[in-house]
Formats: C-alpha cells, sequence, structure tokens
C-alpha cells in the first residue's frame, strides 16, 4: 500500500483523531495522531488486513521545545512490506501517553528508554523504570533543559 | 600485619635481596582482573591473544578480583558502573595497582564535554598507579604500560615508605 | 633400617612440613590490612543478596553416594590384586562372589535410573502470525526442571 492510502485508511477508522499527516515529499511518510487514541490506533495498525505492522521497528521520545514532548513510533510491515511512522504528541507538564506494550513486546525497553530520557510516561506500561541510566538518577537528560548535575554519590560529575 | 610487611625503618642487604626476590616474583606474574567496559577491552583481547600475547609475560586474565593482582580499567567509566568499581578494588587482595588504560578511563576521552554519564578519568575514585593513552591504545602500548608497571614494582621495598593505600583504610 | 610403616610416617611428615612451611612463608610476607569493604562478599561488584546456602539438587548426593560405595569396593580390590596369583584359584573364584554381590547392587542402580543425568527440556513459547488478525501472546510456559 501507499503511504497515502495507508493516512487515508487511518484517518477513516479514527476520524478527528487524526490530527495531520504528510507522506509527500519525505522520506518517513507520517501520521500524527491524539495521545488518547494511541493504543486503539496501533492495535488497528497491527491487526487490520490490509496494513499488518507487526513490527516496531522504534520508538523514540522527542523533546520539541516550547513546553511539548513527544514520541515517534516506527512501523513495518514483514509480511506486506510497507513502513509507516506514528507521532504523538503531548505537554511537558502531564507527559501521559497510553503503552503500546501490548500490541507489541519489545516496546516494553523501548517506553523504558523514552521515559529514563525524556521523561515520557506510558500509562498501563507493566515495569516503568529507568533502564539506561542509575535507579536514583533525578532529571530527564535528553530535555532542552536539562542541566548537569555538579555530583553524582559523591563523584564529581562535570570535567 | 605480616611479619615482614612494612615493619623496617632502612634497609640492609638482607632486605634489599628480599626486596629483589619478592618484586621479581609479583611482576613476573601479574595476573590482571580482565574488566573491560568498552572498546579498549577489544584491545585488551587482542594483546591477550596469540599475537601480541601476554601470557609470556607472565600475565593471565582472572575473573574475580580475589585472585588479582592488577586491574586494567579499560573502556568508559559510567557515574553507574562506578561504584561497582570501587567495591571491585576494595576487594582485591594487595599488593593491587590499577592500570587506566585509554583516554575514557585516563580523563572521560571524548565525553569529557558532554558526558553527563560519564565519570571523568577513573582516579577519581581508585588511586591508578599507569595511565595508558590511545583511544584506543594500541597493544603495543598496553604492553609499554605493563612493562612501566612492572618497573614500578621492581623499585618497591619492604622499607616503610607512604603508602597510597593508606586511604583506603578509610573506605 | 626403618621399617615399612617407619617409611609411610616419614613420608607423612614430610609431606606435612612442605605444606606448612609454604604457608609460614606466604604469612611471613604477605601484607594484611583487612577493611569492611574488601572482607564482604563478592558479586561482582554489586551488593550482596540472598543467602549464600543455596539449594541444589538431590542428584548431586545421589551420584556421590553411588560413587562412593564403588569406590570403597576398588580399595578392596588393590590389596587383593598384588597377592592373588599366590593364592591361586581359591581367592579368584572369592572375588568372583564379592564382585557378583556389587554387580547386582549396580544393576540394581542402572535400573532405577539413578545414573541418568536428566536435562531440562525447553519448551519453546508459540505465536501464531495470522494474516491480519493475531491472538495476544500466549504465554510463555517455565522450563521443566525434574
Amino acid at each position: 500500500m501507499t503511504p497515502r492510502e495507508i493516512a487515508d485508511l487511518l484517518a477513516a477508522a479514527f476520524g478527528q483523531s487524526v490530527l495531520e499527516s504528510k507522506t509527500e515529499g519525505v522520506p518517513n511518510p507520517w501520521a500524527a495522531v491524539a495521545p488518547d487514541r494511541v493504543r486503539d490506533a496501533a492495535f488497528f495498525l497491527r491487526d487490520d488486513g490490509r496494513l499488518q505492522f507487526d513490527s516496531l521497528m522504534c520508538l523514540t521520545g522527542m523533546d520539541h521545545g516550547g513546553g511539548t514532548l513527544g514520541v515517534v513510533y516506527h512501523l513495518d510491515s514483514t509480511t506486506l512490506g510497507h513502513k509507516f511512522v506514528l507521532k504523538v504528541k503531548v505537554p511537558a507538564a502531564d507527559p501521559r501517553v497510553p503503552s503500546v506494550e501490548a500490541v507489541w513486546k519489545v516496546a516494553n525497553w523501548l517506553e523504558r528508554e523514552a521515559y529514563d530520557m525524556v521523561g515520557v510516561v506510558f500509562d498501563g506500561h507493566p515495569d516503568l523504570r529507568r533502564i539506561l541510566l542509575p535507579d536514583d538518577w533525578e532529571g530527564f537528560p535528553l530535555r532542552k533543559d536539562y542541566r548537569v548535575p555538579e555530583f553524582y554519590n559523591g563523584m564529581k560529575v562535570p570535567y | 600485619m605480616g611479619l615482614l610487611d612494612q615493619r623496617f625503618e632502612n634497609g640492609n642487604v638482607f632486605i634489599t635481596t628480599a626486596d629483589n626476590l619478592l618484586n621479581w616474583a609479583r611482576l613476573s606474574s601479574m595476573w590482571p582482573m580482565q574488566f573491560g567496559l568498552a572498546c579498549c577491552a577489544i584491545e585488551m583481547m587482542a594483546t591477550g591473544a596469540s599475537h601480541y600475547d601476554l601470557d609470556r609475560f607472565g600475565i593471565f586474565f582472572r575473573g574475580t578480583p580475589r585472585q588479582a593482582d592488577v586491574m586494567i580499567v579499560a573502556g568508559t567509566v559510567t557515574l553507574k558502573m562506578a561504584s561497582r568499581i570501587k567495591t571491585l578494588y576494595d576487594q582485591m587482595a594487595e599488593p593491587r595497582y590499577v592500570l587506566s588504560m585509554g583516554s575514557c578511563s585516563n580523563c572521560g576521552g571524548p565525553y569529557w564535554e558532554h558526558g553527563y554519564h560519564v565519570l571523568k578519568g577513573v582516579d577519581r575514585i581508585v588511586p591508578v598507579d599507569v595511565y595508558v593513552p590511545g583511544c584506543p591504545p594500541r597493544p603495543e602500548a598496553l604492553m609499554e604500560g605493563l612493562m612501566k608497571l612492572q618497573e614500578k614494582i621492581r623499585n618497591e621495598s619492604l622499607v616503610q615508605r607512604p603508602s597510597p593505600l593508606a586511604t583506603a583504610k578509610t573506605a | 633400617m626403618l621399617t615399612e610403616f617407619g617409611q609411610v610416617l616419614v613420608f607423612f611428615l614430610l609431606g606435612t612440613v612442605f605444606v606448612a612451611a609454604g604457608l609460614a612463608f606466604a604469612w611471613l610476607i604477605r601484607p594484611h590490612r583487612p577493611y569492611p569493604s574488601k572482607l564482604s562478599t563478592y558479586e561482582c561488584g554489586e551488593e550482596p543478596v540472598g543467602d549464600s546456602r543455596i539449594r541444589f539438587n538431590i542428584r548431586f548426593y545421589v551420584v556421590t553416594l553411588i560413587f562412593l560405595i564403588f569406590d570403597v569396593e576398588v580399595v578392596f580390590l588393590f590389596p587383593w590384586a598384588t597377592v592373588y596369583k599366590q593364592l591361586g584359584w581359591f581367592a579368584f573364584v572369592e572375588m568372583l562372589v564379592f564382585l557378583g554381590i556389587l554387580f547386582v547392587g549396580y544393576a540394581y542402580v542402572w535400573r532405577k535410573g539413578d545414573l541418568d543425568w536428566d536435562r531440562p527440556v525447553p519448551v519453546l513459547p508459540r505465536y501464531e502470525k495470522g494474516v491480519g488478525v493475531r491472538e495476544e501472546h500466549l504465554a510463555e510456559e517455565e522450563l521443566s526442571l525434574p
């Protein structure tokens, strides 16, 4: 299926929740979904017979600046051979996104990384805790307004 | 406290001979605790492999700090790993030495400026005896570092000297 | 000039002296500077968790016991082997009877399955990739251990 058709299918199924899409002139055609319908959209994308996105290739947490965080899902269909990108934006004051761990099991660790680095909280995730940084680290390093701490457990951090 | 270990105020010919014997024994069989953390570990493995053989110096890697003499810190030291390095260094039995391999463990390496998670140099947590620069150092460079450590051991003595290990007592 | 047992005693004493001298010399020259962190239990740098006394499978105990019994049998074979030529047919047949009794025990142990070393059979998770609709992941069964 062409990216335009995929975006149209998504829009037909979810109507107002599909906020925006861009499928021409970009290397990765994408569609943006409202945060509260992310899990439903994920199930639809995986289970629909024409789409069959059975592989979540990558899940990335983003800081768009200006008080907005986001999550980007790169999806791939190993059976039908097409790719698509799903984007979600949430305010930094309350960055909650439904977890897609029930849809693709790999999201278990990918969402933990997004939480660890950017601070996006995934509702319904069975085990949301830091994965790369130590458990008692404070702050989310990949946010634009992150400042390097002076000391960590008695060790001086800056050079 | 060992009966002969650092009980003497000044040397004599007996001490010199004993020194030579002990130092020769210690430097001819330095057993590193394998501590490869990142890319320098690959070079360390290459140095231990057959082309740049380390076994001919009596050096072969032990898996546990209890049986090791020297800890070769090869690779980037993250803050998460740093507490484990300190514990493992504490669990090594004296005489023990630390060889810092590569620029990440010397001074933070390429992560010195923006690495929020990197410890800028393993000498912030353990006393280092030899620094081997490089990113990664070639096997010949690591071997030169080990030769320098052998030189350092050759100059040790049973005669009392201010020991950098004395600070370890406060751990 | 020494009896046979005298020679064994000298051998035993020399062995003891050899070991003791090595340990004593090592104690003389090695540094001894203990502190709490050095004496803590090794667990790859982490804080040690759990008890060091773990439960292990009973099959190790069974195999050890069987080994012990047949090892004692072999110990009995050694002195017989040095003198049976002089004792002739009687000693030979008597040893065969002894071995026969123990062979019955060996057959029993074999038949009972105490010599088998069972390994757990891994159960691989199964999932189906249907066209379009897929079921939830089926729960992975635990590895079965005897």
